[in-house]
């Protein structure tokens, strides 16, 4: 017999209690689990999908000719004396320390060229990365697979007169139009696209690209950290941030937060209600037996012990409890609440501790009070009848 | 010397502006292997005198002076380890916890001692043997009769061996066959040296005591 046998089976004993305030706890930190994996997984989500939606860094040559402007970033130089980047450098980006969050390089090649009677800017790229950057991008008709194929803006497809299964010629080649893409509102609709290898030997640029935007897979990454090792690999680029992505993205990503801390703050102070008034309902209803207890020589450390040991097995419970349910709910939450079917749980070694720890601080700061209550008892009330 | 000095003891309890004396200035000596019986009627001061006595309850003057140690001069919590260690009591109601075995509140004032826990248990089962209940030590409280869960409450009053038993009412709650019972093993505790006091309503169970100490008023009227 130990004082923790004594803690034991009072719980055993008083297991309708001993369930109420499990769940009570548990409840409490199942919410905050919950709350803070779905937002967890929903940033992520949302993140994966501006990741995918849109490149957050940009790589421009250096140049000191004149500007060209993209989508309102200004390229170094893409009209005349323009000094490209080796597309062979491009590799060097998938070595810089952050190279796992890189999730998509789209390099491009720039020029202008006649067809028919119109001046038009021919786009070389490579369809696969440009279309899995570019989701938004409804294409009518195809997407380019062979080397004479070429996708056109919807404005060009106007002016030039051309929709999908048409030809068109450039530089005195004959290109089959696979694709036309649907309005953007952006300058991608005044261009025309074509490979990235046709492009560049149409413009007589082989080897050479004009930028390139990188998508960084990331939650919260570094893209500061990224500029700045992409920067050190290409020393003749420019590599630029497009700071409102990622401004953006930390918007957003403070409301969900925002939203969750004040809701788990809510809930934890509902979750220290329920065990403090249950733990002190148990106190009272145990006057007798504590009186016992000092009768026949117990400190009153020995009996804060007791107390504090049914609470710490409580919330250790809850703990575990309130973590494997929570998790459960965000499992079943998370895919009415997500805006994508693939957005992913995020299981984190963090939440489970912490967890399990919250519970454990809570449940015993929550019933301090009531074991410093029970420690004080007079036994001789206690007892009523000494 | 006595092994209980009561010294000038008074004890007052104050209500609002009323204040009640529970005990008036009582002397009394009680010896080793003593076993006493305090009478009287109800509002005497008998069950005030016995929680005094048990180290529960701060006189309001005077002195308790037991095996030389004067117990409310004890600094903290040594006088909580001064009745784990010297004093075993026996409650009206038994008191048991509900929740533990008959073996395992048996074995409650030993929790905090240090001892193996095989010991513990050969402690208490010897303690459950000598009332007579060798054979029940792993039933609970409520599947024991009033007199077993009375004898399971002395067992538990004695297994850490204590200088002095202190009993309030322990046949209160009993039928007149099972107090005589009690009262016998009381008496047979005694005879084994075990110095009993005892609070009773009974006047029967005065003849099994030494001496009786009639109170009235918060004071003796006859010891």
């Amino acid at each position: 017999m130990k004082l923790h046998n004594i803690s034991i089976n009072n719980l055993k004993r008083r297991k309708a209690k001993m369930a109420f305030l499990t769940v009570g706890l548990m409840v409490g930190i199942a919410t905050i689990v919950t709350l803070l994996t779905l937002t967890r997984s929903m940033s992520s989500d949302i993140e994966r999908k501006m990741d995918e939606f849109g490149a957050n860094i940009l790589v421009t040559p250096q140049s000191n000719g004149l500007s060209m402007n993209y989508g309102g970033i200004s390229l170094g130089g893409v009209t005349f004396d323009q000094r490209e980047i080796k597309e062979s450098d491009l590799a060097l980006i998938k070595t810089i320390a952050n190279h796992k969050n890189i999730s998509t390089i789209a390099p491009k090649v720039l020029g202008g060229v006649k067809i028919g009677t119109h001046d038009v800017l021919l786009v070389g790229v490579n369809f696969d990365s440009e279309l899995k950057m570019k989701q938004w991008w409804q294409v009518f008709g195809d997407a380019p697979k062979a080397d004479n194929e070429v996708l056109l803006g919807s404005d060009a497809s106007r002016i030039l007169n051309a929709t999908p299964g048409d030809s068109i010629i450039i530089k005195d080649e004959t290109f089959k139009v696979a694709g036309v893409l649907g309005q953007t509102g952006s300058q991608d609709d005044a261009l025309v696209f074509a490979g990235l290898r046709k492009a560049q030997k149409l413009l007589g640029k082989e080897g050479r690209i004009t930028l390139a935007e990188v998508a960084a897979l990331c939650s919260g990454c570094p893209i500061g950290d990224m500029v700045t090792q992409i920067a050190e690999k290409l020393p003749d680029a420019r590599v630029s941030a497009i700071q409102q992505v990622v401004e953006g993205r930390l918007k957003a990503l403070d409301q969900f937060k925002h939203f969750s801390y004040a809701m788990a703050g809510v809930v934890v102070f509902i979750g220290s209600l329920i065990v403090f008034v249950t733990m002190m309902g148990s106190v009272n209803e145990r006057t007798t037996e504590i009186g016992v207890f000092r009768a026949i020589g117990f400190r009153k450390s020995h009996i804060m012990r007791i107390i504090l040991l049914e609470a710490t097995i409580v919330s250790l419970l809850a703990g575990f409890l309130g973590y494997a349910a929570g998790m459960g709910g965000a499992k079943l939450a998370l895919p009415l609440m997500a805006e994508s079917r693939n957005a992913h749980l995020i299981w984190e070694s963090t939440v489970a501790f912490g967890s399990i720890g919250l519970a454990l601080v809570l449940g015993l700061l929550a019933s301090l009070y009531p074991a410093l209550h029970a420690s004080k008892m007079d036994p001789t009330e206690a007892l009523r009848a000494l | 010397m006595s092994l209980i000095n009561i010294i000038n003891l008074k004890k007052q309890y104050s209500s609002g502006n009323d204040t009640v004396e529970a005990l008036r200035g009582l002397d009394i000596a009680i010896e080793k292997s003593e076993f006493i019986t305090i009478m009287g009627q109800s509002g005497s001061g008998k069950s005030t005198l016995l929680s005094v006595l048990g180290g529960l309850n701060h006189p309001s003057a005077g002195e308790v002076e037991m095996a030389g140690v004067k117990l409310y001069q004890l600094p903290g919590e040594k006088l909580a380890d001064f009745r784990a260690q010297n004093l075993g009591f026996v409650f009206q109601s038994f008191h048991l916890i509900p929740y533990l075995t008959a073996i395992e509140n048996v074995m409650l004032p030993l929790a905090i001692v240090k001892m193996s826990t095989p010991a513990k248990k050969i402690a208490a089962r010897q303690a459950l043997e000598q009332v007579g209940l060798g054979g029940k030590q792993d039933r609970l409280p409520n599947q024991l009769s009033g007199g077993e869960q009375e004898r399971v409450a002395i067992a538990r009053a004695i297994v850490n061996n204590p200088q002095i038993l202190l009993a309030d009412e322990p046949t209160g709650n009993l039928d007149s066959k099972t107090s005589e019972e009690v009262m016998a093993l009381f008496r047979e505790l005694n005879d084994a040296g075990q110095t009993v006091v005892m609070v009773t309503h009974n006047p029967d169970n005065g003849r099994y005591a030494d001496r009786t100490i009639h109170l009235c008023d918060g004071m003796v009227v006859n010891a």
